[in-house]
């Protein structure tokens, strides 16, 4: 049974995002890394760089496949989790925690209400 | 996804139990993990890993034709083959590119197995038997039941010798017995597709719970891993092994995958034999070699390869391979860029990373454990 954090917003294609002031930082649900499996590679934006919500902002790979990851809000990368480059594997075994990847600087934080919270997201992966 | 018409193999219902991701593999439902590709593969490289890859397709082909019948349908000699020895070989069309690669057993001079590639079971059953009609052979499509449990790794006679009275140890690379496994009669054979040592069963279908359950009961190994189809993949890869539909394919004929010791052109006569001379004689225009990556991104089946701006082909398969840690692929390309030491460059969805044309296979087990010695060019 995947784990849903309480108090996180989630987009459909499993994102989480942690709200705090003006920043959000964004990561994979432990639905989306067991699915992938082990995890080998992860592509992260520039620190700067604008993300644009519902596009493309990097590539999480497993030995299997290549999944996009998808920016669930709009705004420009001040932080990313350097750590991942060396140790992709956080993002299986720490997907809330240590596996987090990227941190955006978000104006507008009306997109937080487009995003699932924890109930609607676990009947989502449900389905 | 439909799944209705997807074919399951014996074991099935115990995937959940061993907590199988199930996905969908030539037409079948395949766990493509049970713990981890990583953690299986692990197992595999240095104890012992347990495969159910019941969904290959087994044939018996019998008669006094038999032998003749299989000399002119695949590419190896089979003429050298005697009771209690296995062959690979591609099988080839008139064109001399790949319909099927198999293996074939001999149980005697008239009985043998063929073993085929589970997604081309009806396009080799077809491809067979038009062929058969001018042999004195019979051939049976026994598929359906028979089962075939794969244990690979170094540990892998050590825990087998537990269930069997056959004495494993005198069964060689590429050969095989038929005995007892826990009271069931099966096939044993030392055979596989990881690059490790270790045997092949095939069993009757109903038999195929008990052996898997109890093999992965067996603790004296620190435990056998159940493995699904992404480890054999892996391993199959660093072993540089090649995968039906990737380096072999109805474009790819067994001389560009470089095969070559695995066509025997001077046999007498088989179907492909004249393109493949040719091609043989005129030198071929593209090849399957080995590619480690050099920066950060993994190459897949598909991607193309370049050299400045020039399209040199493309990747056949690719992984971030286990054991090395670093990216590795198989790529068919244009023989002038074929040299070891070559820098070509990969586009990754977009993005070009460099790459360096290796030797290959890109992993080759330690001597300790028993394998090739008189059957050099036997593989599988």
């Amino acid at each position: 049974m995947s784990q849903v954090m309480q108090g996180l917003k989630y987009s459909k294609e499993h994102e989480w995002v942690k709200l705090d002031g003006q920043r959000a930082t964004v990561g994979i649900t432990d639905f989306a890394q067991a699915e992938l499996g082990d995890i080998v590679f992860v592509e992260l934006p520039a620190v700067g760089q604008q993300l644009k919500a519902n596009t493309t902002f990097g590539t999480v790979e497993s030995v299997k496949t290549v999944s996009d990851l998808f920016a669930p809000l709009s705004g420009k990368v001040v932080e990313v989790n350097e750590r991942l480059q060396d140790s992709p594997e956080l993002v299986n075994s720490s997907p809330y925690e240590d596996g987090w990847m990227v941190v955006l600087e978000v104006e507008d934080t009306a997109g937080m209400n487009e995003l699932l919270d924890a109930q609607a997201y676990e009947a989502h992966i449900a389905e | 996804m439909d799944t209705s018409a997807l074919k399951r193999t014996p074991l099935y219902p115990l995937y959940t139990k061993y907590g199988a991701k199930v996905v969908e593999f030539g037409g079948w439902e395949m766990p493509v993990q049970f713990s981890s590709i990583l953690k299986e593969h692990e197992a595999v490289r240095t104890r012992v890993g347990l495969f159910d890859v019941s969904h290959m397709g087994e044939f018996s082909c019998v008669g006094p034709g038999a032998m003749s019948f299989l000399q002119e349908l695949v590419t190896n000699d089979v003429f050298k083959l005697v009771p209690g020895r296995a062959m690979y070989s591609p099988m080839v069309n008139a064109s001399g590119t790949t319909v099927d690669d198999l293996l074939i057993y001999c149980f005697t001079p008239t009985e043998f197995w063929i073993v085929v590639n589970a997604g081309n079971i009806d396009k080799d059953w077809q491809w067979m038997n038009s062929l058969a009609n001018h042999h004195e052979v019979t051939l049976r499509d026994i598929s359906s039941q028979t089962a075939l449990l794969a244990l690979q790794g170094p540990l892998a006679q050590s825990v087998l010798q537990r269930f069997t009275p056959v004495d494993l140890s005198t069964i060689r690379f590429y050969r095989f017995a038929k005995g007892d496994v826990l009271g069931v009669p099966c096939v044993i054979s030392r055979t596989g597709y990881t690059g490790e040592d270790g045997f092949e069963l095939y069993a009757p279908c109903e038999a195929a719970e008990k052996l898997w359950s109890t093999i992965l009961a067996d603790k004296s190994a620190e435990g056998v891993v159940p493995c699904g189809l992404g480890a054999r993949d892996t391993l199959r890869l660093e072993a540089t092994l090649p995968l039906y539909g990737h380096e072999l394919t109805e474009e790819i004929g067994p001389l560009e995958a470089g095969l070559h010791a695995f066509v025997k052109l001077d046999k007498e006569s088989f179907v492909g034999k004249d393109a493949l001379a040719k091609q043989a004689k005129e030198g071929l225009s593209r090849r399957v070699v080995g590619l480690v990556v050099k920066e950060r991104g993994i190459p897949r089946a598909g991607y193309r390869v370049f050299q400045g701006d020039k399209d040199i082909g493309h990747v056949t398969s690719g992984t971030m391979s286990p054991t090395l840690g670093e990216p590795i692929a198989l790529a068919i390309l244009e023989t002038p860029y074929t040299s070891v030491g070559l820098n070509v460059e990969i586009d990754i969805r977009g993005k070009r990373v460099s790459a360096t044309v290796v030797e290959t296979p890109f992993y080759r087990r330690s001597k300790e454990t028993p394998k090739k010695r008189d059957q050099g060019e036997d593989r599988r």
